[in-house]
């Protein structure tokens, strides 16, 4: 907060309300705004760049600096209004992954409840075989929203987990099916070739399985999500990301510029630790909150 | 074999070889490959700013203008620079005397790592001899209780916990009382993950630090951290005076900026890096090794010693 209160004040002295002459320390002042967003040096530059040859020499106001970065930035960031692309017909499997600790199993409880409050039925999948109390941890999950639940034994193989689940589903006719598999860093390759082969094992039973490959990422991470993101995209098909943790003061700017290398689009974001903790990831809003220390318009 | 800097840095420089003396314009350039680094590393802006400046001023200087490989020279100096940024460096967990029993806390955001590192320092201390005793102080997480204890299993570790109680202040202080009957000598406090800028939890952690006085509380912080680091690690620092801090999953490819900010704002040391998800996955920290990793080339040391 303290932080967040000196940078206020110092820029809204660069800008006083008649408008100010962009020189480089004023480039060098939007530096210091646009690199606590984890935005990322590429994506900073080429902000600075732009502002700094269509506009140096020139006395503009804070607003109209700022205007044009978000209309390019929520352009950027845009997504479907239904981020879940279901199933033609059958059911709709989902499979959740992303590195240790990020928010995955907590991400999957979110979903299933907000789905379930769409009056879908669901299955879970506790493909988390590795970690301990990683099964127990998404058992008290699906007691609690009362969704189905398919669990294998301490150290069965995740693949095999991931089948019965789907297997599951498909029995009973149940609607979707979330798989969750334990954390891995995107380097390790036997642990990237193991989620490879869970997407495998779900497309021996529906061939165009799965039709969502979530990436959970937290939106503390820094500069490492761009290799998250272009790492699990390259092991399985994933179609979009899941920014958890958004609730603290990180901004989780990363998503930008994964969004501009790696193509991966934001689907919902994590707010808290409880089921209700969750949304659709709002362009304007993300926008916005990169921006809060220059608009002024944080609520703090 | 040289990476991505010291290229960078060779033909800012090389550009200027044989036309004379290395220019300052020519230095200032091979500077910002330098700031490119460190922010592509994560290390926080502000704190990166700053030791530009500093580094600036000495590369600026005669001695390395003048020198036969000034891009050498200059990786030579902002390697020592950013190892004297994260040093002093002190590993200890200043246990006290056997017959003592000492008390440290794991604190940090959810998921940073803090149940994996509590079985990993359990498994450290019963090594050298100690007889640990890990405490279920996390009543939020589902299953955080059954994941301590699945540790202590797997270790063979004494764990405290008690389901039916709601307060982990009455948690921590019931294991103290404990630990004594046990005839534990290091009790380690599992706390629950919290938001820094969550008032009620990081109240409920300086209840647990003001009633059981542990000795050495670490915050436990994920190397992946970007910009948010600062606040973060200032907030824990301001609500109970850390001891140190351990930086977990540097098995992957995280450039690990995120222990130069967390130093600079805590001051306190960097005890340890946690290096994957088995519990023998603890190392002391080197701030030498962390400098090259920061600047994104492993042979920086091999470099260093040739210039
Ligand atoms: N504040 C906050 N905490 C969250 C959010 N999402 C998850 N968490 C917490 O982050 C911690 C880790 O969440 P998990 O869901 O267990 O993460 P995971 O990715 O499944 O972890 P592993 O399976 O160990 O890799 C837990 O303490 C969660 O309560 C969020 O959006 N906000
Ligand atoms: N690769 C790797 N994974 C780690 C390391 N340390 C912890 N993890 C993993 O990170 C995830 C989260 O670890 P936990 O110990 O549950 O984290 P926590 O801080 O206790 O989480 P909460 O209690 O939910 O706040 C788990 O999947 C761990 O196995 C590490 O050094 N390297
Ligand atoms: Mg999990
Ligand atoms: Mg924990």
């Amino acid at each position: 907060k303290k932080t967040a209160n000196i940078l206020k004040t110092d820029v809204r002295d660069l800008f006083k309300s008649e408008g100010r002459l962009i020189d480089d320390a004023f480039l060098d002042e939007m530096r210091a705004i646009l690199f606590k967003t984890d935005m990322g040096y590429d994506g900073v530059e080429k902000i600075v760049e732009e502002v700094a040859t269509k506009m140096r020499g020139r006395v503009v106001t804070l607003e109209e600096v700022v205007a044009t970065w978000k209309t390019k930035l929520t352009e950027l960031m845009s997504q479907d209004d239904s981020p879940i692309r279901f199933a033609k017909s059958g059911p709709t499997i989902i499979m959740v992954c992303g590195v240790n600790g990020a928010g995955k199993t907590t991400s999957i409880a979110k979903l299933a409840h907000l789905l379930k409050s769409q009056g879908k039925s669901i299955v879970l999948g506790a493909g988390d075989t590795f970690r301990a109390a990683a099964v127990e941890q998404l058992t008290i999950w699906s007691k609690r929203l009362g969704v189905n639940l398919v669990t294998g034994e301490q150290g069965a193989h995740p693949a095999s987990v991931a089948y019965r689940a789907v297997e599951e589903c498909i029995a009973t006719g149940a609607e979707v099916c979330i798989v969750d598999t334990a954390g891995r860093l995107q380097t390790q390759k036997n642990l990237m070739a193991e989620l490879t082969k869970i997407q495998q094992s779900i497309r021996k039973l529906i061939p165009e399985a799965p039709h969502e490959v979530l990436l959970v990422l937290d939106a503390t991470t820094g500069q490492n999500g761009i290799s998250q993101a272009s790492n699990f995209t390259e092991a399985v098909d994933c179609t979009g990301i899941i920014l958890a943790k958004l609730d603290g003061t990180a901004k989780g700017g990363v998503v930008v510029a994964i969004k501009q290398q790696v193509g991966l689009p934001v689907k919902y974001v994590g707010v808290g630790e409880q089921p209700e903790d969750w949304a659709l990831f709002n362009p304007v809003e993300f926008v916005n909150a990169l921006f809060a220390e220059i608009d002024g318009t944080s609520p703090d | 074999m040289f990476e991505a800097l010291q290229d960078g840095l060779g033909s800012a420089f090389k550009t200027l070889r044989g036309k004379g003396k290395l220019s300052e314009s020519n230095m200032r350039d091979g500077l910002k490959l330098v700031e490119k680094s460190l922010l592509e590393a994560d290390v926080s802006f502000p704190v990166v700013r700053q030791f530009m400046a500093d580094v600036t001023e000495q590369a600026l200087g005669e001695k390395v203008l003048k020198s036969l490989d000034p891009s050498q020279q200059v990786v030579g100096l902002v390697y020592q620079e950013l190892v004297n940024l994260m040093g002093p460096v002190d590993n200890s967990l200043h246990l006290l005397g056997k017959g003592e029993v000492t008390v440290l806390m794991m604190c940090g955001l959810q998921g940073s790592g803090k149940t994996t590192t509590c079985g990993k320092l359990g498994r450290m201390l019963k090594e050298s001899g100690r007889k640990p005793l890990l405490v279920a102080a996390d009543l939020q997480r589902p299953a955080a209780i059954d994941q301590l204890h699945v540790l202590g299993e797997q270790l063979g570790i004494d764990v405290f916990s008690d389901r039916a109680q709601k307060d982990p202040v009455s948690v921590c202080n019931e294991a103290l009382k404990q630990a004594k009957k046990l005839g534990a000598d290091v009790v380690i406090l599992d706390t629950a993950g919290r938001l820094h800028v969550d008032e009620e939890l990081m109240g409920q952690l300086q209840r647990i630090d003001r009633q059981c006085n542990p000795h050495q509380a670490y915050l436990v912080v994920d190397g992946m951290t970007g910009q948010d680091a600062v606040n973060s690690a200032k907030a824990f620092n301001d609500a109970l005076e850390l001891d140190g801090v351990i930086l977990t999953k540097m098995d992957g490819d995280a450039r690990g900026g995120a222990a130069i900010s967390v130093k600079h704002v805590t001051g306190v040391p960097i005890k340890f890096i946690g290096t994957g998800e088995h519990l023998d996955a603890l190392e002391e920290f080197h701030a030498d090794r962390m400098a090259g990793r920061i600047l994104g080339q492993g042979d920086i040391l091999t470099l260093v010693e040739k210039a």
